[in-house]
């Protein structure tokens, strides 16, 4: 590797190939090689590298973002039923 | 922090509801709501029908429990019902596609980062590489849903197409594993990984989109500062 210049992905892969196969990567699902390819373009690549942190940050960042919540009245509802059918 | 599902044993919530362990039933209830929520919502036209179809399953589930049979999981025999009844329900409105025709609907190649962000397939000297790097972001130590990209966020995946919106829903904010995604919406692995990868990518692109536009790329200029960065820290030792 020492005698190529730095952004030359001649046998490498393509920053705009390798955004396609982040998630397949952080998934563990990248066949060996594959996953060293990715591994040494992001040696080189500060571009790539801070795009694979950012899609990991994201991966891991969203636990209890919660939009569509289901109401508390039917949740209540529900056990209200569930006393009622179970215990009579 | 523990994962609640796989410390779970179904074994004795099952018997704590057919004992009219009220409390069991509260617990599971507010354990698999929020998922069967964005599951329910894949399939129905809005909200309040989603509601309707959770609120169903669950009745369906009290019911029922006498019958379960622990053949599958307890969790992906509620999914089981879940499916049904909100397929149902959204037939009602109008016709409701099995998830996987959704996920394949949805799948337009797209790439997941706008293409004028690298330099050209025929460039010369760096063919693809990103003519505007990602930026690093700004982000507070307790993390993107901190500040105000928790709003960025949300708004990110309320605009998702139906089958991203639930995959990221389920692996990401539920925490779940592929396998259970692919179990409870009937999809291949690989299907999976490309609506999660979509989802993901759409959400990086918001926040960087709030974090500062990229602005109109000077692709000579980049490839100068390429040219001379290659010669400036060409390694020189090994």
């Amino acid at each position: 590797m020492a005698d190529q210049p730095v952004h030359t992905h001649a046998d490498d892969l393509a920053c705009i190939e390798l955004v396609e196969l982040v998630t397949d990567y952080l998934e563990g699902v990248l066949p060996a090689a594959e996953a060293g390819r990715l591994e040494r373009h992001l040696q080189t690549c500060p571009g790539c590298s801070e795009y694979l942190l950012q899609l990991r940050t994201i991966a891991g960042s969203l636990r209890g973002l919660t939009e569509d919540c289901f109401p508390a009245e039917m949740r209540d509802g529900l056990i209200a039923d569930f006393r009622s059918l179970r215990n009579r | 922090m523990p994962r609640p599902t796989a410390l779970y044993d179904d074994e004795v919530i099952v018997a704590a509801l057919r004992r009219g362990d009220a409390d069991a039933f509260a617990t599971l209830v507010d354990r698999h709501s929020p998922a069967m929520m964005h599951v329910a919502m894949a399939y129905v036209p809005g909200r309040a029908v989603a509601e309707e179809a959770v609120q169903e399953t669950w009745i369906a589930v009290m019911r029922g429990i006498d019958g379960f049979e622990g053949r599958s999981s307890l969790k992906t025999w509620i999914f089981r019902i879940l499916t049904n009844v909100a397929m149902r329900g959204g037939a009602r409105e109008r016709r409701s596609m099995p998830f996987s025709a959704l996920a394949e609907a949805e799948d337009t190649g797209e790439p997941s980062v706008e293409p004028d962000r690298f330099l050209r397939a025929d460039h010369a000297l760096f063919p693809g590489h990103w003519a505007i790097m990602p930026a690093r972001w700004p982000t507070p130590e307790e993390g993107l849903l901190a500040g105000e990209t928790r709003e960025v966020i949300a708004a990110a995946i309320a605009e998702l197409p139906k089958a991203q919106r639930t995959v990221i829903a389920l692996r990401d904010v539920e925490g779940w594993s592929s396998e259970e995604v692919c179990e409870a919406l009937a999809i291949s692995a690989g299907n999976q990984r490309i609506l999660l990868h979509r989802a993901r990518s759409w959400i990086r692109n918001a926040i960087e989109t709030y974090y500062g536009a990229v602005e109109e790329i000077d692709y000579d200029a980049v490839t100068a500062e390429l040219m001379g960065d290659t010669v400036k820290r060409e390694p020189d030792s090994e």
